[in-house]
């Protein structure tokens, strides 16, 4: 019993609420009015998501017609009859080389998903046949002090949405040691206030793109003359940067608008400085925190892309735009499934952050 | 000298233009030990004097003395019981009070500590709450909360802001009672800020109506000349309760038609007639 009940917690924290109704619908424990709650949180986004697949798949079919037409008719002027009607058996006949590359069908996009998989584990096995290999070499490269082999080869698919979720903690992790204090000591201070909120209003808006710029310039001429590799030192702190506006905010304002009753109990009862701010300011002010915490992680994924993209640090950036310069007739379905994998990554930091907020604060109706 | 002296006090809010004078020339003396209730409408300046009182904040002119002191900022020795209980949602009971007993007593260990706290909680019989949160808990049980954080500091004098205004007749009745048990123990000295003239003649030694603000100022006094402990029933009958109680009301009534002759502006009705549809419709035929 206890052990669902936390079970129901978790899922419900999660926004999966529905899978302990589905429980509950083969053990015949319903009501009519459960029932119904059922029917809308199973059933409706259930029959959503098959529209949306079919109306995806009715409109790349489309597409390919459009795309198919427009190349048979341009071989048919360039080429003549012959090798018209050779690339339309061609394509009848599903070879791979002659397909328009247009946007890639549900199914197609399926089946990159799992030839990614397949790839993730030959690499893997690889990688794992490789460190068996070297083991004993490496231990005696250990011994005699010089640095072990690692393996080079090329990263899966899975391994580069693992490179990407590290840069995106490692950002979050700077936005939030830089914002949280920052944000307490602007709200709590009226002159550093005014001394910042210039500062915050100028850099809030700007874009990714001149973030990693700006960052480049810095850690480039700061990391002169070392050899190693410095675009994940790059991309982590351009992605912390770009992300942490809105916790700097909601941390500030959070601060300084601390309900006055608790600042009166403060002063009756005495309590210093640091008390006040911890036991008193911070804790009323961790719902803010928070909100600005969510939305700076989702942001920091967000942006992510775009940064690893220009930094050319290993990642689903980079993934995905390798895909699009390598143009082979799969490209398109994996740079989906690379879409696909970001947003449903993003949905589930966002529902942890959720978890981990309303596992802190103590007003568990504020946050949703 | 008097325990707690209040010498011409004047609180004025916003600067130039947009001043207003909340308090002017509050003149109040209590003595150890007593058990004073002041008494007035709402939005008649009575959270300002509580806050002038406990040290919140500093009056324009005049001062307030403390056992001879004047006060500045506030003190372990004045509990405040406030008007919105002011609990700290994220702590739960035991540990609001704790937080407070621990600033009273920064010198004792934490087992002489929780000591204290578990007492005061099961003072005000919240012990089997002791750890919940206040939204868990009955409004009528986070006054008892805040009671108990108030009086488990050891104040030498209790200043209490409406404490049981937002409560129903039931619970304000059970904690009067407790509260009134608790200062007849340890004889502390009580201020009382209440709009509920039977609560304060139930509670209080003396009563001291506040006339409202703006420029609101503190009315004669009345003593309460009742023996101790009273029963709420038997007061009921008690000429002189029904005295001082039509005494106040009367003053207070006055002060109340004061105000309202005091407004010159004379509205005019609008000269209207409701039209007369059954003969129009006569008229018709």
């Amino acid at each position: 019993m206890k052990a669902s009940l936390t079970l129901g917690k978790v899922t419900n924290f999660l926004g999966l609420g529905f899978f302990i109704t589905l429980k509950d619908l083969f053990t015949g424990k319903l009501e009519k009015e459960e029932f119904k709650n059922f029917l809308r949180k199973t059933i409706v986004p259930l029959v959503s998501i098959l529209l949306f697949i079919g109306l995806w798949h009715l409109g790349a079919k489309s597409l390919y017609n459009i795309e198919a037409k427009f190349k048979i008719e341009k071989a048919l002027q360039d080429q003549g009859q012959v090798a018209a009607d050779a690339l339309k058996t061609c394509m009848v006949s599903g070879e791979s080389s002659c397909q328009p590359n247009t946007l890639p069908s549900p199914s197609q996009v399926w089946n990159s998903f799992q030839s990614l998989l397949r790839d993730h584990n030959i690499i893997s096995a690889d990688k794992a046949a490789f460190i068996e290999k070297t083991a004993a070499m490496n231990e005696k490269r250990v011994a005699a002090g010089k640095a072990a082999i690692v393996y080079t080869g090329r990263p899966s698919f899975v391994d580069q949405v693992f490179t990407s979720l590290q840069t995106v903690f490692a950002g979050f992790l700077l936005a939030l040691l830089i914002a949280v204090p920052l944000g307490i000591f602007i709200g709590l201070s009226p002159n550093l206030k005014s001394a910042f909120n210039w500062f915050i209003q100028i850099f809030k808006p700007v874009s990714p793109v001149v973030w990693y710029l700006l960052v480049f310039m810095i850690v480039k001429t700061l990391l002169i003359g070392s050899t190693e590799d410095s675009s994940f030192t790059i991309s982590f702190i351009s992605v912390g940067l770009c992300s942490m506006w809105a916790t700097l905010v909601n941390t500030a304002m959070g601060v300084s608008t601390v309900d006055k009753d608790y600042i009166n109990v403060a002063k009756v009862l005495k309590l210093g400085t640091f008390q006040k701010i911890f036991k008193v300011v911070l804790p009323s002010s961790l719902p803010l925190i928070f909100t600005g915490l969510k939305i700076t992680l989702s942001v920091a994924w967000m942006v992510l892309i775009a940064i690893e993209l220009l930094a050319q640090s290993p990642g689903l950036g980079l993934f995905v735009w390798e895909e699009f310069q390598n143009g082979a007739n799969d490209s398109n379905a994996k740079i989906i499934v690379a879409m696909f994998a970001i947003g449903i990554i993003g949905f589930l930091l966002d529902r942890l952050m959720l978890m981990i907020q309303n596992w802190v604060s103590f007003d568990k109706t504020d946050a949703i | 000298m008097a325990y707690l002296e209040l010498n011409n006090i004047c609180k004025t809010y916003g600067q130039s233009d947009g001043e207003t004078e909340v308090l002017s020339n509050i003149n109040l003396k209590i003595e150890e030990g007593e058990f004073v209730a002041i008494v007035g409408f709402t939005g008649s300046g009575k959270t300002t004097l509580v806050n002038l009182i406990n040290g919140l904040i500093k009056p324009t002119s005049g001062t307030v003395l403390f056992k001879g002191e004047p006060v500045d900022g506030t003190s372990h020795e004045r509990g405040v019981i406030f008007q919105n209980y002011s609990l700290l949602p994220w702590l739960t009971v035991g540990q609001n009070v704790f937080m407070a007993v621990k600033e009273a007593f920064p010198k004792k260990n934490k087992k002489e500590l929780h000591e204290i706290v578990a007492n005061y909680v099961e003072m005000v019989s919240l012990t089997p709450a002791i750890n919940k949160r206040p939204n868990e808990l009955s409004g009528g049980m986070r006054q008892r909360v805040a009671v108990a954080r108030a009086l488990a500091m050891k104040p030498e004098m209790i200043i209490m802001d409406e404490p049981l205004g937002a409560l129903d007749a039931l619970t304000r009745g059970n904690l009067q009672d407790e509260i009134l048990n608790i200062w007849g123990k340890d004889k502390r000295t009580a201020l009382l800020i209440t709009n509920d003239v039977d609560e304060g003649i139930y509670m209080a030694d003396r009563i001291i109506p506040l006339r409202p603000g703006p420029n609101a100022t503190l009315g004669p006094e009345f003593k309460i000349d009742l023996e101790r402990p009273r029963d709420k029933t038997e007061m009921n009958d008690n000429p002189n309760f029904k005295k001082t109680r039509n005494e106040i009301i009367e003053y207070l009534m006055d002060i109340g038609n004061e105000r309202k002759s005091e407004a010159k502006e004379e509205y005019i009705l609008p000269d209207l007639v409701p039209k007369d549809f059954v003969n129009q419709f006569k008229f018709g035929r």
